[in-house]
C-alpha cells in the first residue's frame, strides 16, 4: 500500500502520499499517513468523524495545503513542508482540474441549469466548444439517469438527484482520479441508494476512485482496498474482505461493531 | 385656520423647478454610478489577504461611515481647499463628497455580497480545476450580484434623498431652489410641501421596484 516517494512517474502507483501531515494550528488531523491507488482501483477511507479521512482528500485535491508530506497524482510530484515545492495559481488549477472531488453538500452551482453546472467545467476551465461540451454534458447526465433533467435547476432536484448531477460534473473532467468525500451523509436514507449505484458503475467501469464513506456494506462491495483510519493515523489497511469482515486491530473491530446490522449483513453475504 | 392656499405664485415659474429636478436627478445618477464602481473595486480588493491594500480601504469606509454627510459636503468645500490651495467649485465639491460616501456603503455591500457566498461553492469552483478570476467570473460574482442588488437599490434612494444636503453649498437643486423661491413669495408651507411631494414622486416608484427585487431575491 506505501509508496515509496521516489517511485518513477510510469511504474509506481497512480496515486501515492507518502507521510502526509495536516496541522490546523494545534490541531493534529493528519499524522503521518502514507497511502497508493493503482489505476483502476478503489480505495476508501473508513473511520470515527475527524480521524482525519476527509483532510487526506482536500490535501490530496489542494484544496488544503499539506503541512508536510508527499503527493503524487500522475506525474506530478508535490513535496510539502520545509524545502517543498508547491503550486499556485495557473498550475495549481490545471492540477485540480485532472482530479474530481464530490463533495457531502453537492455544491452544484444554484444559478445555472443542470446541464450548465455540468458544461461549467469543460467550457470555462477546458475552452471546449460549447455545443461539444453540452453532447458530453447530455451524455454523461445519462450515465447518472438524469436524462430529462438538463433543464432544471439544482434547487428543484432531490438530494439524490443533485448528488448525481455533481458525480457527472466532476466526470465531465475526464479526472484521472475520483475524490468521494462522504458524498451520502447528507441524504436522506431512500435516496442513499441511487447514489451508490452511480458510483458501483463508476467501480465496474474502471475509474480509479477514493472513497470517504460511513456505508460499510457498499465499502465491502466496491473496495479494492479499505484504510481504516484513526486518530489521524492509519490503523488498519488491506482487500475490503480482511480488514471488514476479520479485522485484526482492536480499534477497527470497536468501530465495526456499532454499524453492527450492515457487518453482519457483510458477513451473510461474503 | 384661515391659511389660504395659494400654488400660484409657487409654481410661477416651471422651468426653474424642471432645473431643480435635472439638477437633483443628475446628481443622484452620477454619484450613484461613480458611487458603485468605487464600491465594486474597493469592496474586491477588500478581500485581498495584504493588509496594506485592506487597511487603508477600512480606513476610508469608516471615516466616511461613521461621519455625517453635511460635515462631508462642507468639508470638500471649505476645507479641502485650504489643503489643496485652490478652491474647488461647489458643484464638485458637494459632488466629492456624495460620490465617496456612496461609495464608502457600496464597498460594504460589495464586500458582504461577496462573503456571503459559502465556502462550499468557492470549492466547487477551485475542484474543477478554475483560477481565482474564473471562479469570481463564474460562480461567486454572478451569485452575489443577485444579492447586492436589493441593497444597492436601497441605498440609491438614500442617495438621492441625500442630494438635498448640497442645499448648504449653493448647488441649485431642488432643496435649494426650495429656499430661494419661498425666499422670494414668503411661502414656505406651499414651497416646502411641492418640494417633499417631488421627492415622493421620484422616489416612490423606486421603493416599489425595490420589494419588487427583494421578492425575486427570495426565490
Amino acid at each position: 500500500m506505501t509508496s515509496d516517494s521516489n517511485a518513477p512517474p510510469n511504474g509506481g502507483p497512480m496515486i501515492a502520499v507518502a507521510d502526509l501531515v495536516k496541522h490546523y494550528g494545534q490541531v493534529e488531523a493528519v499524522r503521518g499517513v502514507s497511502l497508493g491507488v493503482e489505476r483502476g482501483e478503489v480505495v476508501v477511507l473508513i473511520g470515527p468523524s475527524g480521524c482525519g479521512k476527509s483532510t487526506i482528500l482536500r490535501c490530496i485535491h489542494l484544496l488544503e495545503e499539506p503541512t508536510s508530506g508527499m503527493i503524487r497524482v500522475g506525474s506530478e510530484q508535490l513535496t510539502f513542508g520545509r524545502g517543498g515545492r508547491s503550486l499556485k495559481g495557473r498550475r495549481l488549477a490545471e492540477y485540480r482540474s485532472r482530479i474530481g472531488m464530490v463533495f457531502q453538500q453537492f455544491e452544484l452551482f444554484p444559478h445555472m441549469t443542470v446541464l450548465q453546472n455540468v458544461m461549467e467545467g469543460p467550457v470555462t476551465v477546458k475552452r471546449m466548444d460549447r455545443r461539444a461540451a453540452a453532447d458530453l454534458g447530455r451524455a454523461l447526465l445519462a450515465k447518472v439517469g438524469l436524462s430529462g433533467k438538463e433543464d432544471s435547476y439544482p434547487n428543484q432536484l432531490s438530494g439524490g438527484q443533485a448528488q448525481r448531477v455533481a458525480i457527472a460534473r466532476a466526470l465531465v473532467m475526464e479526472p484521472e482520479v475520483m475524490l468521494f468525500d462522504e458524498v451520502t451523509s447528507a441524504l436522506d436514507p431512500e435516496l442513499v441508494g441511487e447514489v451508490l449505484a452511480v458510483m458501483r458503475q463508476l467501480a465496474e467501469d474502471g475509474t480509479t476512485m477514493i472513497v470517504v464513506t460511513h456505508e460499510i456494506s457498499f465499502a465491502h462491495d466496491i473496495a479494492d482496498h479499505v484504510l481504516f483510519m484513526d486518530g489521524g493515523q492509519v490503523a488498519e489497511h488491506g482487500p475490503a474482505a480482511e480488514v471488514l469482515v476479520h479485522p485484526t486491530n482492536p480499534r477497527t473491530r470497536a468501530f465495526l461493531s456499532r454499524f453492527h446490522g450492515t457487518a453482519a449483513a457483510v458477513r451473510v453475504a461474503g | 385656520m384661515h391659511y389660504h392656499w395659494d400654488l400660484s405664485m409657487v409654481l410661477a415659474d416651471p422651468s426653474r423647478w424642471w432645473s431643480a429636478v435635472g439638477v437633483t436627478l443628475l446628481y443622484s445618477f452620477a454619484t450613484v454610478a461613480v458611487g458603485i464602481v468605487i464600491g465594486a473595486v474597493c469592496g474586491l480588493a477588500l478581500l485581498s489577504r495584504r493588509r496594506w491594500v485592506t487597511l487603508p480601504l477600512e480606513a476610508y469606509v469608516e471615516v466616511f461611515r461613521c461621519t455625517p454627510l453635511l460635515v462631508q459636503i462642507v468639508w470638500f468645500y471649505y476645507a479641502l481647499p485650504i489643503l489643496l490651495n485652490f478652491s474647488l467649485p461647489a458643484w464638485l465639491a458637494a459632488g466629492l463628497g456624495l460620490t465617496l460616501y456612496m461609495g464608502a456603503f457600496c464597498t460594504e455591500i460589495f464586500r458582504a455580497g461577496v462573503i456571503s457566498i459559502g465556502r462550499g461553492q468557492w470549492q466547487a469552483g477551485r475542484a474543477l480545476g478554475m483560477t481565482q478570476i474564473q471562479l469570481m467570473r463564474r460562480i461567486v460574482l454572478p451569485q452575489a450580484v443577485r444579492r447586492m442588488v436589493p441593497p444597492l437599490v436601497n441605498q440609491s434612494i438614500t442617495q438621492l434623498k441625500n442630494t438635498a444636503l448640497l442645499y448648504v453649498v449653493a448647488v441649485p437643486d431642488l432643496m435649494y431652489t426650495g429656499s430661494i423661491v419661498t425666499a422670494e413669495t414668503y411661502r414656505p408651507l406651499e414651497v416646502y410641501t411641492s418640494v417633499a411631494a417631488m421627492y415622493f414622486i421620484m422616489l416612490y416608484p423606486m421603493t416599489l421596484l425595490a420589494k419588487r427585487l427583494e421578492v425575486r431575491v427570495d426565490q
